[in-house]
C-alpha cells in the first residue's frame, strides 16, 4: 500500500525544481539589481517549457542558475532531487552565440561534448590463472569509435552530412546552431536548456530550425527549457509558456499550450494558436510598457 | 538622356567610396616592387652628390663592402653570432612568457602580483639596462641573451596575456556544461583559443629581438652585426654601417615571413 503510493508520487515528480529562488546582482556604486525575486517553477519530464518576458526579467539568469553556471542567493534548485551545485552533463546548454570551438571541425565539436561522458561497457575479462572468461560491466569513457558513430547519428539528425570536416567559420548561422543542437543532443542530457537559440537568425532560418527542433522533440521527447523573446515561437514550441515580469524578475503567469502535436508552421494559422499568442503577447507588452514607465 | 542613364553609361562617374580593401593584387605587387626599385634609384642618385656621399654610402660602395667583409671572413661569422643571440634570447623569452601569461590569465592573484612589474619594465628601453647587465654579467654572451630576453619577454607576456583575457567566455561555459574540469578548460579551451595570440607574440618578439640586437651587442662583442655597425661607425666606415643595417632588415623580413607561414598553416580555422 505504501509502495503503491510512492510510485504515483514518483511519476508526478518534477525533473527540475526551482523553489523560492532569489538572486541579486551587486552593482558597485549603484543600486543592487534584483534579478530574480522568489521564483518557483517545476519542470516535469518530457515537458517543453518556453520562458518569455521583457528584457531584464531574469530569464537568462534563471537558465544560468539551473545550468549551474551561476550561483543563486537563496532558495532551492534541484535536478532529480539532487541540488544543483555546478554545471554537469545532465543539463545540456545551447547558447545564442552557438559557442562552437572555432578550431574544431563540426565532427570534433560534436565529439567534444562526449569527451567527459562515461557509459557502461560490457568487457570480456580473462582470468589469468584459470584461463576462464567472464563478462564485466565497466563505467568508462566512450571509445573513439562510439563517439564517431554517435556524432554521425546526430550530424544526420540535423542534416549536416557532408559538413563533418568543415570549420565553424565556413558555416552559416543556422548551420552553426544546428551543430550546437546536435552537440547538445549527443551528450544525452536529462534536459536541454536553450538560451534564445534562434535569436540571431533570420526569419526563414528561424522557422526552419523551429520545425527541425519540433520534429526532433516529437521523436525524442527530451525535456526542454527554452528562453525566447518571441511569443509566437514560444506558443509554437511549448507545452507550457512561463511569462516572467521584470524588475524584479518574477514568474507572472504560466499558460498551458493545449495545441496538439505534431505542430509546424501551419499551426501558426490556427485560431486557437492565435488566441493563445495574442493573450500572451498582450500580457508581455503590458509589462513592457509598465517597465518603461 | 537623364542622369541615371548617364551614370550607367559612364558619362557621369559614380562616386568611388572607400572600402578599405587591399586593392588589386597585381597593382599591389607592381607598386611594391617599383617602390623598392625607385627607393634604391633615389639612394643611388643622391649619393652622387659628394657632400651627401660623405655620410651616406652609395649602393656600389655597400656592395663592395659586402665583398670585403665576406673576403675577410667576418660577414657570415657576424650573421651567425647575431642570429644565435637573437634566436636564443627569443626562444627562451617566449618559452618563459607562455607559462607566465597563462598563470596571470588563470590566477587573479598571480596577475595582481606580476602585473605592476610588467607595466613598470615595459616602458624602460633595454638600452637603459645595459650598464646594469654589464656590471652583473660582464661582457659575456649571457649579457647579450639577457638584454634580448628582457625585451622579448615583456612584449610577449603582454600580448599573450591580452589574448587569454579575450578568449570567448561562452566557450568556457559551454565546456563546463559538458562536464569539463578546470584542467580540461585549461588544456582544451584556453590553450587552443590563445594559440593565435602566441603566434602574434612570436612575430612581435622576433621584431623586438632584432631591434634590441644592437643594444645587446653594445655590451662588447668581437663578432655580430650590431658590434660591426658600432665599430664601423667609430672608423667612419659608412658602407659597412649600411651593410649591417640592410642585413638586419633582410634577416628580420625572412624570419617574419617564416612565422607568418607557420601562422597560416597552424590557424587555418581562423
Amino acid at each position: 500500500m505504501e509502495k503503491e503510493k510512492d510510485k504515483t508520487v514518483t511519476q508526478s515528480k518534477p525533473l527540475i525544481r526551482v523553489k523560492n529562488v532569489n538572486k541579486t546582482y551587486k552593482v558597485v556604486g549603484g543600486n543592487d539589481v534584483i534579478a530574480l525575486n522568489d521564483v518557483s517553477l517545476d519542470i516535469y519530464p518530457n515537458e517543453f517549457i518556453c520562458v518569455v518576458g521583457p528584457s531584464g526579467c531574469g530569464k537568462t539568469t534563471l537558465l544560468n542558475i539551473i545550468a549551474g553556471l551561476e550561483p543563486h542567493d537563496t532558495g532551492e534548485v534541484t535536478i532529480d532531487e539532487h541540488p544543483v551545485i555546478g554545471p554537469g552533463p545532465d543539463r545540456g546548454v545551447i547558447f545564442q552565440q552557438y559557442a562552437l570551438f572555432p578550431w574544431m571541425t563540426v565532427r570534433k565539436n560534436i565529439e567534444f561534448g562526449m569527451k567527459f561522458k562515461k557509459v557502461w561497457h560490457d568487457v570480456m575479462v580473462v582470468d589469468k590463472k584459470t584461463g576462464e572468461t567472464h563478462m564485466e560491466r565497466r563505467y568508462e569513457h566512450m571509445t573513439p569509435a562510439e563517439k564517431h558513430a554517435l556524432a554521425d547519428k546526430y550530424i544526420k539528425m540535423v542534416n549536416l552530412e557532408g559538413f563533418e570536416n568543415s570549420f565553424p567559420k565556413e558555416l552559416s548561422g543556422g548551420m552553426k546552431q544546428r551543430v550546437a543542437i546536435a552537440r547538445g543532443y549527443a551528450v544525452a542530457p536529462e534536459v536541454l536548456l536553450l538560451d534564445e537559440p534562434f535569436g540571431a537568425l533570420d526569419a526563414q532560418t528561424r522557422a526552419q530550425l523551429q520545425e527541425d527542433l519540433l520534429k526532433t522533440w516529437e521523436t525524442e521527447r527530451k525535456t526542454c527549457f527554452f528562453i525566447t523573446h518571441d511569443v509566437e515561437e514560444a506558443v509554437l514550441l511549448a507545452t507550457r509558456v512561463v511569462i516572467m515580469s521584470a524588475r524584479p524578475g518574477k514568474v507572472h503567469e504560466i499558460v498551458d499550450i493545449d495545441l496538439p502535436y505534431p505542430r509546424n508552421q501551419a499551426t501558426k494559422m490556427e485560431p486557437h494558436f492565435l488566441e493563445l499568442k495574442n493573450k500572451i503577447w498582450d500580457t508581455v507588452y503590458r509589462m513592457y510598457l509598465e517597465v518603461r514607465k | 538622356m537623364d542622369e541615371q542613364e548617364k551614370a550607367l553609361t559612364g558619362e557621369i562617374k559614380m562616386r568611388k567610396l572607400k572600402d578599405f580593401s587591399d586593392g588589386n593584387p597585381t597593382t599591389r605587387n607592381i607598386l611594391n616592387v617599383s617602390s623598392i626599385f625607385v627607393g634604391v634609384l633615389v639612394w643611388f642618385l643622391i649619393t652622387l652628390i659628394p657632400s651627401i656621399n660623405t655620410f651616406l654610402a652609395s649602393p656600389q660602395q655597400v656592395i663592395s663592402a659586402l665583398g670585403q667583409e665576406v673576403q675577410a671572413g667576418r660577414y657570415f661569422k657576424d650573421i651567425w653570432a647575431s642570429l644565435q643571440r637573437v634566436l636564443v634570447g627569443f626562444i627562451v623569452a617566449l618559452a618563459c612568457a607562455i607559462p607566465v601569461s597563462f598563470l596571470m590569465g588563470w590566477y587573479p592573484k598571480v596577475r595582481a602580483l606580476i602585473d605592476p612589474w610588467i607595466q613598470f619594465f615595459r616602458t624602460i628601453p633595454p638600452i637603459a639596462l645595459i650598464p646594469l647587465v654589464i656590471l652583473a654579467m660582464g661582457l659575456s654572451e649571457m649579457a647579450k641573451y639577457t638584454i634580448i630576453f628582457i625585451a622579448v619577454f615583456l612584449v610577449s607576456v603582454v600580448t599573450i596575456y591580452q589574448g587569454i583575457r579575450e578568449v570567448d567566455k561562452t566557450l568556457v561555459k559551454a565546456a563546463y556544461t559538458f562536464g569539463a574540469r578546470d584542467i580540461n578548460i585549461f588544456l582544451s579551451v584556453m590553450i587552443p583559443a590563445a594559440f593565435p595570440f602566441i603566434l602574434v607574440a612570436a612575430r612581435l618578439g622576433i621584431a623586438t629581438a632584432l631591434t634590441t640586437l644592437i643594444a645587446s651587442e653594445m655590451t662588447g662583442a668581437t663578432y655580430g652585426l650590431g658590434a660591426r655597425i658600432t665599430s664601423a661607425q667609430q672608423f667612419m666606415n659608412v658602407s659597412v654601417v649600411l651593410l649591417g643595417i640592410i642585413t638586419i632588415g633582410i634577416i628580420g623580413f625572412i624570419l617574419d615571413r617564416v612565422l607568418l607561414f607557420v601562422e597560416k598553416k597552424l590557424t587555418k580555422w581562423k
